[in-house]
């Protein structure tokens, strides 16, 4: 049983690989169905966001599940092959893969360090694998773990505060561009949770006039309420973006929403004033080839990510703490982990203790038959203490010996002193995953799947 | 001592010079605020330079190219310190001192005091002060564009490296741009004026159609054009910045055209 982690993240893939691999959010239940399908996997969980998709799963084997996990990546996919994606491929086991998730959590793995989007993005991804039953004892503690370490860096380091995130980036990008935001306009193209956060920022450093728009005119007119700016209908906003200064675009469309010749008209509409596109979207949504027109700028997020890293520097210091914290952290769950294997060994001690006892007394009380009850309880509690006074040093050894380098071979040790059978770690386990329906079988999870798709779509069409 | 003082005003501009070149390259500010110290006391050395030699100056005198050259020269760094003051810009120094040092270095190659000519230099002056105030307007402008093109090109290629974080926004250069071309543009007309009033009393003609007053009008139409278009057409940005180039180089190319064709006055 081995918590493993693949995957690839913006630090080892750029965005046109990431947009590819992507899996979009009504489609992640399904995903999850697929993975549990495959030998030897017993807990998955999936995370997929703009600057990342990781697996992290519990398998029966570190490199068989490896190939699994890869497989699985790349089956998702068809027009990327096993070959394009290994290269960018990142492989964790056992406290490294906790270490990863931690570290992913906390926000110190992220293109802005210390931004919080990633947390929720976590609670999301868990909560997706829990309603499909994808995860099982161990996944659901390590996520657990890893949300509240989330939470414990986060209010003992002063990473946050300096880092923000990706929309800090965009509007210190739009300062070298215009030197003064409260007179210009903000078009927000979607409801991305970036581009709103982008929106809040932009608004928090002066900008008055917010235009929204989203394919769902209600949730657009929400929104725009919500930012004090007006909305726009989506069928128009291309030719509305003349009035934008800074077009803000998070969409969830596979497709470019925005082509070179809208901003080429846009740019001569503003007699060559400049404009700030700002394309969060992954998949992308502005046409890359806008980079080529005179006086638009055109940043997708690996830009921006570009931008922070220079800016990190300052933050390195509180990252040392914060790397620190989930060393420790990582240890805790090393420990709980290795408890598991010792929590069935002293369980199967003392079931063996207490079926010898039994039939032991049985045996005796069936010649004594003349016994008052008084005496035959002396006799049961006689055989409860010789049986608990045996088996009792070697309980609270193993229990201390647990977090020992030794921990391992004490349980061994004490399974063949007993005769316990095999190391039965796995299947204790095993049988713990497969009792809460762990990893269920494929056609009861594509039903779920196909309700989740259901339930997607009649969600708002914008994402 | 005025000749003494020019002397130091050039090291000084000089030792500002490689300062703020070397401020592009290196993220300290201690080399900004050098580079910003010198070019103050630079700036003071050649105000009391130029004032000494106004003392001599009589109605007999005419303004040269030294002189002209040198004012110039004192009023570029005085609008520098002026927006340094405002904005706290100091990444413009990077650009104007050089432009400044550049101009003294050619005005210290001219023979300081001119022929003398006829006697109608009051009105000479006037012409050289405006051409020359409108010129700065011009250079200016044309840092400007400069600096725009720069950053545009850093934003665009995505190079946000040390010289990116310096130069301010985009909208502020072309602002800046626009006002030195609004400022500059009426003075030099002011210029052509009273220099086209000058000839007529030295020679009796306000025009005679020569190289020197021919790219003169040149240059006039040029930045008249270059104004109407932004105003109408939206020529500004990175269109406006390359035209100001483009324009810059022909008021150089004017000046050194009557450089080398005439020792004597302005004509």
């Amino acid at each position: 049983m081995h918590i493993v982690v693949v995957g690839l993240s913006h630090k080892t893939a750029p965005v046109e690989i990431r947009e590819k691999l992507a899996v979009p959010e009504s489609r992640i239940g399904e995903a999850l169905t697929r993975l549990c399908s495959y030998q030897g996997v017993r807990e998955g969980i999936l995370l997929s966001t703009c600057n990342r998709v990781e697996v992290y799963a519990v398998v029966d084997e570190v490199e068989s599940g490896y190939g699994r996990i890869q497989e699985f990546l790349a089956d998702a996919h068809l027009s990327l092959s096993s070959e394009e994606l290994t290269p960018h491929l990142y492989w964790h086991q056992g406290d490294r893969a906790i270490s990863h998730l931690f570290r992913v959590a906390s926000s110190l793995d992220s293109m802005i360090v210390g931004e919080s989007q990633i947390l929720g993005q976590i609670k999301d991804a868990f909560e997706v694998a829990l309603t499909h039953k994808a995860t099982g004892i161990i996944l659901n503690k390590v996520v657990k773990k890893a949300i509240s370490v989330a939470k414990r860096v986060r209010t003992e380091t002063k990473i946050s505060e300096m880092a923000v995130s990706v929309s800090y980036a965009a509007v210190e990008l739009a300062k070298k561009i215009f030197s003064d935001l409260t007179e210009k306009t903000v078009l927000l193209v979607g409801a991305g949770e970036m581009a709103k956060l982008a929106a809040r920022h932009f608004i928090a450093n002066g900008v008055r006039h917010v235009r929204v728009t989203t394919r769902n005119p209600q949730h657009g007119l929400e929104l725009a309420n919500r930012f004090g700016g007006t909305a726009v209908p989506f069928e128009q906003f291309r030719e509305d973006m003349a009035s934008a200064d800074i077009v803000l675009v998070s969409t969830g469309a596979a497709h470019y929403l925005v082509s070179e010749d809208d901003v080429q008209r846009s740019v001569k509409q503003r007699m060559n004033r400049p404009m700030f596109l700002i394309d969060i979207s992954v998949p992308r949504n502005i046409d890359p080839a806008v980079r080529h027109v005179d006086n638009a700028f055109l940043f997708d997020i690996d830009d921006l990510k570009a931008r922070v890293e220079q800016n990190r520097g300052g933050r390195l210091q509180e990252a040392e703490k914060a790397e620190q914290m989930v060393v420790d952290e990582v240890g805790i769950v090393r420990q709980w982990l290795q408890s598991l294997e010792v929590t069935p060994t002293i369980v199967a001690l003392r079931t063996r203790a207490d079926d010898i006892r039994r039939a032991e007394v049985e045996k005796t009380l069936g010649r004594l038959a003349n016994l008052s009850a008084q005496e035959r309880e002396l006799v049961e509690a006689m055989a409860s203490s010789i049986v608990n006074k045996l088996i009792h040093n070697t309980m609270v050894t193993l229990k201390a010996e647990v977090n020992s380098s030794e921990g391992s071979a004490f349980v061994e040790a004490a399974r063949r002193f007993f005769n316990l059978g095999d190391p039965a770690v796995s299947n204790v386990i095993g049988s713990i995953s497969s009792a809460s329906e762990t990893c269920r079988s494929p056609r009861e999870e594509s039903k779920d799947a196909e309700e989740a798709v259901l339930r997607s779509g009649s969600k708002t069409p914008d994402h | 001592m005025a000749a003494m003082l020019f002397v130091v005003t050039l090291a000084l501009y000089f030792a500002a010079t490689v300062c703020f070149l070397a401020y592009l390259l290196w993220p300290s500010e201690v080399l900004s605020n050098v580079s910003l110290g010198m070019t103050a006391t630079g700036f003071a050395s050649h105000t009391i330079a130029l004032g000494a030699g106004m003392i001599g100056v009589t109605d007999i005198s005419t303004p040269g190219f030294h002189e002209a050259l040198s004012f110039f020269s004192w009023v570029l760094i005085l609008v520098f310190l002026a927006v340094e003051f405002r904005h706290h810009l100091h990444v413009l120094g990077s650009f104007i001192v050089p432009l400044a040092l550049l101009s003294l270095v050619s005005a210290a190659a001219l023979p300081e005091t001119a022929p003398t000519l006829t006697p109608v230099f009051r009105t000479l002056w006037v012409h050289v002060t405006l051409s020359m105030l409108g010129t700065v307007g011009f250079a200016i402008a044309f840092v400007a564009g400069l600096m725009y093109l720069i950053q545009d090109g850093l934003l665009k290629s995505k190079r946000f490296n040390v010289l990116y974080s310096k130069l301010p926004a985009l909208d502020f250069l072309d602002h800046l741009n626009q006002q030195s071309i609004v400022t500059g543009f009426p003075l030099l007309t002011l210029g052509i004026i009273t220099g086209a009033l000058s000839a007529e009393f030295s020679r009796g003609s306000y025009l005679n159609w020569n190289p020197e007053q021919t790219w003169a009008l040149v240059t006039w139409v040029f930045y008249f054009v270059v104004l109407m278009g932004r105003l109408t057409v939206g020529w500004r940005a990175k269109r406006a910045a390359y035209l100001t180039i483009i324009g810059f180089a022909g008021v150089i190319l004017t000046l050194i055209g009557v450089v080398i064709k005439s020792h004597g006055p302005v004509s």
